[in-house]
């Protein structure tokens, strides 16, 4: 038996937005995520150029050298708007409350081998300032960027990368005391291994392609960091009894595997639509892979000691395999 | 979080600091000029960002929570308001008109807010504002999307605003709201605060904002009602945002003073002349009025805005100008809106009509002073010209203010009998405006102003029409081109309420919801 609930029922003039319709190519019911999304930046009749960059539109294609004959070519696969993006980081927020929670309630940090508790704290704390740049990073992409496809995910990814920057602190806070902070600002600013990240990072808040952004940012550093940081040096932790650390930096596994089917249908995307941009994208990529190597070469070795070096080849190796997948494949050999 | 191993407990104060400004470092690879290069050109001097106090303490993780809590509740009730034919249950089929208005003026200018504030954000060195400022972004897409899921529903039963991105880019009158963003986003960082942050959000949000949210509230609107019920604490923070950046500009050096005073004096006027839409959308527009525009001024300008200049006073900022003029205006303002929309109803992507005799005596009442002496007699002769079949559409393109680009329908603030007409030479060409407020807002920019894109003009220089159109050929019809170029689909979106396509469809569902034959 089934219930017959009845409603008037009155036949709609339209499914959809007339510029909707004309991109799905016929009137049909659209999604929220479409609705949301598509042409919704202002392209036509600017009325004054930017006193702070009179040489473009408020919004210009020539913002970047990629060229894509339709900017919302661009998809992402997560189809997040601003509701479903909400929605997807409350439960993932609500979780990782519970791993707090958990590791508080129940005692877990002062059981923690002293030596996993400063070395958490060593490797992690200072993450909040790179994060901190990242947060910066792709709020460039979303403010100069080109269409909404693009430059609303990449507002989303900023703000998690705040979120990310926040979970680092408190995990400090948790671990340690705001001294430790201190201490990890310090070591971000003199201390030798972290020169190098910190000077990639810095580098990249000059750049002004904000593709050349994504790509320096989100594909290659962020690529080659979050495996070694997250993956290898959380099992390392594991091994010397740091469960606890694992559970308080899930959200940011979670983050990645999710955020990654963002970015590699972005860099797909782009690197599909033309040879010029594969080109460009493979010379992006090349430029800032070897940085980011050199950089990351002394972060390994302080999160995975003598380990760190076999760990950054693997991730390497790895992360080559998915450019080559996305149509990016770096050439020369593997490090 | 205070176990053994950390020492004391955190004020909340101190914890926000350690999770925002915390994060920030002195760069010393790349010099702080290169990495903010905007911070410096407006002139605006800040010694110390550390001063600045936070307006609200959101972390992310709480940020996602509250505001999800929030989606969840108000996509349920649009849902059920879609489910349920929630538009048949509106006053009457005019105040859709008004959800034209608003997907087609505003809800295109919350996306530009949003690109705006991430901008901005980028730009501050200080990290407190700049968070601030990336979650005013966030919201404003928020704002921008849930308004067109609101008002999706409505797009597929009734005209007008199906290609509202299309036509915010192109049609005349959606060039006064887009200037005026345009405007302010191609500002240096700190204007554009001042512009949006100040004085659209804190100074005027209860003025342009709230109106279509009350009037979907007294016209039975429960979709949009509820987005605007949902925006509420959003605007919240953004009011102390705006509020904050002020003040904090201001204590920041005795110099800014003279550059802040300037640009409250110019955006307040560019302000409130974009709210001359919302004055004839509260006076005309919905069938059921909230209050008249000049209560509305009265309450929201001259008592409330009142008081924030007397608590501005001690920084040394005085109430602009222009609110002298807005104030003689607030009698004239939506009659003479009206008027002009009533003419050109055949170039917009919404109905217009003449008040009933009973909306006639409402507007009589509330502006006794000038409604029988100046309007009315115009509006009853339109309304028995158009009980003789002889509707009036004026087929002229009007002469468009060079800087708030409305037609030139206001009269002089001491004379409503004779329309107020300012010009300037600069180079070459003469410029018009329709006050001396806008006057001296183009004299102060003049290399700004002349690049607007004014709508008449392009109009007139053959930018306005469809590729391919000849507009030598005998049989050229401008009006009939320009309207195929807008997307604004001819006797569907456009010309009179009565007779119209959404007249008819309304009556007829409510009549199927409501009867049984």
């Amino acid at each position: 038996m089934q219930l017959d609930l009845r409603t008037v029922s009155i036949r709609p003039k339209r499914q959809t937005f007339s510029h909707i319709a004309r991109r799905l190519g016929a009137d049909k019911p659209a999604s929220r995520y479409q609705e949301g999304t598509l042409d919704l930046q202002v392209t036509h009749n600017f009325h004054y150029r930017p006193y702070w960059a009179p040489q473009f539109e408020l919004f210009d294609v020539r913002r970047t050298a990629i060229q894509m004959a339709d900017w919302y070519t661009f998809k992402d696969p997560r189809q997040f708007y601003y509701g479903t993006y909400t929605l997807a980081r409350a439960r993932q927020q609500e979780t990782t409350e519970g791993a707090f929670s958990f590791v508080e309630e129940r005692g877990l940090v002062p059981n923690l081998p002293a030596t996993v508790r400063k070395q958490a704290l060593a490797v992690l704390l200072p993450l909040r300032h790179l994060e901190w740049g990242a947060n910066m990073n792709n709020d460039f992409i979303c403010a100069y960027g080109y269409g909404t496809a693009v430059t609303q995910p990449a507002l989303f990814h900023a703000m998690d990368r705040l979120g990310i920057a926040q979970y680092l602190t408190r995990i400090g806070l948790t671990l340690g005391s705001p001294d430790d902070l201190d201490a990890a600002k310090q070591a971000w600013l003199d201390a030798p291994a972290w020169q190098g990240l910190r000077r990639y990072v810095e580098d990249t808040f000059v750049l002004e392609d904000w593709f050349e952004l994504f790509v320096a940012q989100n594909m290659v550093l962020d690529g080659l960091l979050y495996p070694l940081a997250y993956q290898h040096f959380d099992v390392a932790l594991t091994q010397q009894g740091g469960t606890a650390v694992s559970m308080l930096t899930q959200f940011m596994r979670d983050w990645k595997a999710e955020s990654d089917k963002w970015l590699d249908a972005t860099l797909k995307t782009a690197a599909a639509e033309s040879p010029a941009n594969a080109a460009q994208l493979h010379a992006w990529v090349s430029k800032w892979e070897a940085r980011a190597l050199e950089a990351l070469a002394p972060f390994a070795t302080l999160a995975l000691g003598e380990a760190g070096g076999a760990a950054l080849n693997e991730v390497h190796s790895q992360w080559r395999g998915r450019l080559t997948k996305l149509g990016v494949a770096p050439q020369g050999a593997a490090a | 979080m205070d176990t053994k191993t950390a020492g004391r407990k955190l004020g909340l104060k101190e914890k926000y600091a350690h999770m925002t400004r915390g994060l920030g470092w002195d760069t010393t690879y790349q010099p702080k000029e290169k990495v903010f290069p905007f911070e410096q050109m407006e002139g605006i001097k800040i010694h110390d960002w550390d001063k600045w106090e936070d307006p609200f303490r959101l972390t992310m993780d709480a940020y996602w929570k509250y505001q999800a809590e929030k989606e969840r509740k108000l996509y349920a009730i649009i849902d059920a308001f879609a489910q349920n034919n929630g538009h048949l249950n509106v006053t009457d089929a005019r105040y859709i008109n008004v959800l034209k208005l608003f997907l087609t003026g505003v809800s295109p200018l919350e996306y530009m807010a949003h690109r705006g504030f991430a901008h901005v954000g980028r730009q501050f060195s200080g990290v407190g504002p700049r968070v601030a400022c990336q979650m005013q972004a966030l919201d404003e897409l928020r704002h921008s999307q849930t308004q067109i899921h609101a008002i999706s529903n409505y797009n597929k039963h009734y005209n007008g605003m199906h290609d509202f991105r299309h036509m915010h880019d192109r049609v005349w009158y959606l060039s006064v709201p887009k200037s005026f963003f345009d405007d302010a986003v191609s500002a240096g960082p700190f204007e554009f605060m001042v512009a949006i942050g100040f004085s659209f959000e804190y100074v005027l949000t209860n003025l342009l904002f709230v109106p279509f949210m009350s009037g979907a509230a007294y016209n039975g609107d429960m979709g949009t009602v509820t987005f605007g019920f949902s925006a509420q604490s959003d605007e919240a923070r953004h009011m102390t945002l705006g509020l904050e950046v002020i003040k904090f500009i201001l204590e920041q050096d005795p110099a800014n003073l003279p550059i802040v005073q300037k640009w409250i004096d110019k955006w307040s006027w560019r302000g409130i002349r974009v709210l001359t839409l919302v004055a004839m959308m509260m006076d005309y527009m919905l069938p059921k009025r909230v209050m008249s525009w000049k209560e509305s001024w009265e309450i929201y300008f001259e008592q409330n805005a009142g008081a924030l200049f007397k608590d501005l006073a001690r920084y040394g900022i005085t109430v602009p100008e222009c609110v002298t003029t807005a104030t003689k205006e607030k009698d004239h303002l939506s009659h003479q809106a009206w008027s002009t929309f009533y003419q050109y109803g055949a170039a917009a992507a919404f109905h217009t009509w003449m008040p009933s005799p009973d909306e006639m005596d409402w507007l009589s009442a509330k502006y006794p002073d000038t409604f029988d002496k100046h309007y009315r007699p115009r509006f009853e002769y339109w309304r028995e010209q158009e009980a003789a079949g002889n509707r009036f559409y004026n087929k002229t393109l009007p002469m468009l203010c060079q800087v708030c680009q409305i037609p030139m329908l206001f009269t002089e603030p001491d004379d409503p009998t004779k329309i107020a007409y300012r010009e300037t030479q600069y180079k070459e060409d003469k410029y018009h405006f329709c006050s001396d407020h806008c006057q001296h807002i183009f004299e102060d920019e003049p290399e700004k102003y002349v690049q607007a894109w004014l709508p008449v003009h392009q109009i007139y220089q053959g930018n306005c029409f469809p590729e391919g159109t000849d507009p030598t050929a005998p049989d050229f019809d401008p009006l009939a081109a320009v309207l195929q170029w807008y997307h604004i689909e001819f006797g569907a979106d456009n010309l009179a309420f009565e007779g119209s396509e959404d007249e008819k469809n309304f009556a007829m569902w409510r009549g199927m919801a409501t009867q049984n034959s």
